[in-house]
C-alpha cells in the first residue's frame, strides 16, 4: 500500500522516495550507493524526528487522524487473541463505527471497546467515519455492563471525530446515551483503562473515555472541539483552525502538563501510522503494567478512587 | 459545537431595541418571537417572561428564576466564591480573562451557575440554575464544580437536586477541562442515587452540546419548558453534514417528548407545584387526604 503525506511530512516523503530510488539502483549498478543510501537513511530518520518534534499543533492534530495512522482494528491482533466481536445494543441496530467484544489479553479474558474509522472508501461509509449514534454508544454500555457481570477488565480505545450529528442520532437520544455511559463508566465495578489512539472528539471520544486510568499515544490529540469547529466559531472562519488548535492545546503534552492523562505511550519515532507493530508493542507495556497495577486493587478502593479522581477535574479560582 | 453561532443567529433572539445584548433590559419594549407582539418588558416580568399571548417562554435570568420558583424568604444562595480560572492562557480575537470581564459585567454573575438551596412549596431542595447571560450558559470548570457541590449539598442536606439548564454547552475557552467537567458532573450524580435522593431536571431553552450529554438526562425525572431547543449537536450542524432539511419543530421540547425522550413538558407558572409534587412522589412524603 503507497504511503500517504501530509503537507507538512513532505520533506520526509521526497527524501524516502529519493532513498528508494537510489536503492533500486543500487541493485543494479552495485556497491558505492548501499553506502549513500545508508546516509540518507540516517538523515531521514533524523528529519522525521525533528518535523514531529517541531509540529505545531495544528499540524499534530492532522496527524492524530493521519490516513495511514492504525485504526481500532488494526491494533486488535496485534495486542490481543481470541477476540469474539459482540454486535448490536439489542433495541435498534449494530453501529459499526464502535467496535467491542471480548478477547484476550496475556492470558485473561477482557472487554475491548474502540471506535472504529474505517480504512477504505467502503469500510469509512459503513463505519461512519467512526463517528457513533446512539445504539453506538449503548452498544457499548452493554458491553461494559457485561463485563461488570463476569468481571472483565474494560480497555477502550479512543479515535473518534465526535458523536454523529445527524437527525436520526438525536431523534433517539445522542445525548442521553452519551450521559448514560458517563454516569455508569465513573462506577463500573471492574477496571477501566482508556486509551487515546487517534483522534479525540470531544462527547463522541469521553462517551467511552471514563475509567480508571487515561493514556494517550503521542501523536493523538484530545478536544472538546476540533480545531476547525473552534475556528468557526470563535473566529467565524474555518481557515483559522491552526490558531484555534495553538488555543486548545489537545496534544497528549497538552493533556499530560495539565495532569489529566496518566501517560503519553511513545510512537515509533516515525509515527504508529509508519510502523503499527513498534506502537502496538509499547502500548500493550503501558496497558499490562496498569492493568496489573489496578487488578491488585480492591474494587470499593478502585471505585472510590476513579470517582475521586473525577470529582477533582478542573481548574477555578 | 456551533448551535451557539446557530443559537445567537436564529430569529429566537430576543429582539431588544438598542440593546442587542441584555436579554430584559428595563423598561424597554420587545417583540415576543413567538408571535411578533410588542410587548411591555416590565409587564412580562409579572408573567414570568412568558408571553401571555403565544405562550412563547423567553428567557429568564438564574436570580428572577430563583425569586419565583423558591418560597418567599426560604432561600439563599451558596459558593459565590468560585471565580474563573484561565488554565490554558485562552486567546482567540478576545482574550478569555477579558471575556470573563465582560460578562460578568454584563451577567452580574461569576460564572454561568447559581447555587441556592431553598424551599419549594415547603419541600427543601438544592437548586442548580444555568445563567445564561454569562457566556452562553457554557460549562467550564466553575459550573461543573458548582453542579458538583450542588449535588453534594442534597446529599447532606438529604432534600432532592433540582438543575435548570440554560447552555450551549461546553465552554471552548478552558479546552479539555471544559469537558472534563461532563465526566465530573456524571460521575457525582451517583451519590444522589446511591443515597436514593431525587435528582430532577428541567431542561429549558437552550440546553445543548456538553451540558445536555451529561448532566442534563441523568436525572430521575426530565422535564422541559415548551419549545425549549434541546439537542445534542446545532440544528446547523446537522443540516451542514446531512444536507437535509430539517423536520418540523426538530428539537423542540415538544419534538423530544413526542421520541420519548423527556418525561413532561411544564409551563413556568406551573412549575412550583408540579415539581413540590414530583419531590414529594420521589420521597414518599404523603399528600393531605383528598377527602371524597
Ligand atoms: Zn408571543
Amino acid at each position: 500500500m503507497a504511503n500517504s503525506y501530509l503537507e507538512f511530512e513532505r520533506p520526509v516523503a521526497e527524501m524516502t522516495a529519493k532513498i528508494e530510488a537510489l536503492s533500486q539502483m543500487g541493485s543494479s549498478a552495485g556497491i558505492n550507493i548501499a553506502e549513500e543510501v545508508e546516509k540518507l537513511t540516517l538523515k531521514r530518520d533524523k528529519l522525521i524526528e525533528e518535523t514531529y518534534a517541531n509540529a505545531s499543533r495544528g499540524e499534530m492534530a492532522q496527524l492524530s487522524r493521519h490516513p495511514d495512522r492504525p485504526n481500532f482494528l488494526d491494533y486488535v491482533p496485534l495486542l490481543f487473541n481470541d477476540f469474539q466481536e459482540l454486535h448490536g445494543d439489542r433495541a435498534f441496530a449494530d453501529d459499526a463505527a464502535i467496535v467491542g467484544g471480548m478477547a484476550t489479553f496475556h492470558g485473561r479474558s477482557v472487554m475491548i471497546v474502540g471506535h472504529q474509522k474505517g480504512r477504505d472508501t467502503k469500510e469509512k461509509i459503513k463505519r461512519n467515519f467512526g463517528m457513533a449514534k446512539p445504539e453506538g454508544y449503548r452498544k457499548a454500555l452493554r458491553l461494559f455492563r457485561l463485563a461488570e457481570r463476569f468481571d472483565m477488565p474494560v480497555l477502550t480505545f479512543i479515535d473518534t471525530a465526535g458523536a454523529w450529528p445527524g437527525i436520526d442520532a438525536e431523534e433517539r437520544g445522542q445525548s442521553e446515551a452519551i450521559a448514560r455511559n458517563l454516569m455508569e463508566l465513573a462506577v463500573l465495578r471492574v477496571p477501566v483503562i482508556c486509551t487515546v489512539v487517534g483522534e479525540g472528539g470531544s462527547g463522541g471520544a469521553l462517551a467511552i473515555g471514563v475509567g480508571d486510568r487515561l493514556f494517550m499515544q503521542q501523536f493523538s490529540t484530545y478536544s472538546v472541539i476540533s480545531p476547525e469547529g473552534c475556528a468557526a466559531i470563535l473566529w467565524r472562519d474555518r481557515a483559522y483552525a491552526e490558531q484555534a488548535a495553538e488555543a486548545l492545546k489537545p496534544t497528549a503534552a497538552d493533556l499530560d502538563a495539565l495532569g489529566l492523562i496518566d501517560k503519553i505511550i511513545p510512537e515509533p519515532k516515525e509515527g504508529a501510522h509508519r510502523n503499527y507493530e513498534e506502537a502496538a508493542r509499547a502500548m500493550d507495556e503501558v496497558l499490562l503494567q496498569a492493568l496489573n497495577e489496578l487488578l491488585r486493587m480492591p474494587v470499593d478502593l478502585l471505585l472510590h478512587q476513579r470517582q475521586q479522581r473525577l470529582r477533582g477535574m478542573g481548574i477555578y479560582n | 459545537m456551533s448551535w451557539l453561532t446557530d443559537w445567537m443567529n436564529s430569529p429566537r433572539k430576543i429582539l431588544a431595541s438598542g440593546k442587542k445584548e441584555s436579554p430584559t433590559p428595563e423598561g424597554m419594549w420587545l417583540q415576543c418571537p413567538g408571535c411578533k407582539e410588542t410587548l411591555y418588558n416590565k409587564e412580562l416580568h409579572g408573567y414570568l417572561m412568558v408571553c401571555p399571548r403565544c405562550n412563547e417562554h423567553l428567557r429568564i435570568e438564574a436570580s428572577k428564576r430563583a425569586e419565583f420558583l423558591f418560597d418567599e424568604a426560604s432561600y439563599q444562595e451558596f459558593d459565590l466564591d468560585l471565580k474563573p480560572a484561565d488554565p490554558l492562557g485562552f486567546k482567540d480575537q478576545k482574550r478569555y480573562k477579558d471575556r470573563v470581564k465582560d460578562a460578568v459585567k454584563k451577567a452580574g454573575n461569576e460564572d454561568a451557575m447559581r447555587n441556592y438551596l431553598g424551599e419549594i412549596c415547603a419541600q427543601k431542595a438544592s437548586v442548580s440554575i444555568f445563567d445564561f447571560a454569562f457566556m452562553g450558559g457554557s460549562m467550564g470548570s466553575v459550573v461543573g464544580e458548582k453542579i458538583a457541590r450542588g449535588m453534594e449539598r442534597a446529599v447532606e442536606n438529604r432534600c432532592p437536586y433540582l438543575l435548570i439548564t440554560a447552555s450551549g454547552g461546553a465552554r471552548m475557552q478552558e479546552g479539555i477541562l471544559s469537558l472534563m467537567q461532563m465526566a465530573k458532573t456524571s460521575s457525582v450524580a451517583n451519590q444522589l442515587k446511591d443515597q436514593k435522593l431525587p435528582f430532577v431536571c428541567l431542561l429549558t431553552d437552550p440546553t445543548m452540546g456538553g451540558v445536555s450529554a451529561s448532566v442534563a438526562w441523568l436525572g430521575d425525572v426530565i422535564l422541559a419548558e415548551p419549545g425549549a431547543l434541546i439537542g445534542f449537536a446545532g440544528p446547523r450542524v446537522i443540516q451542514e453534514t446531512v444536507g437535509e432539511k430539517l423536520p418540523e419543530g426538530f428539537q423542540r421540547a415538544e419534538f423530544l417528548q413526542e421520541h420519548g425522550l423527556i418525561d413532561a413538558i411544564v409551563n413556568r407558572g406551573d412549575q412550583r407545584d408540579y415539581l413540590s409534587m414530583t419531590f414529594r412522589h420521589l420521597m414518599q412524603r404523603p399528600f393531605a387526604n383528598k377527602t371524597l
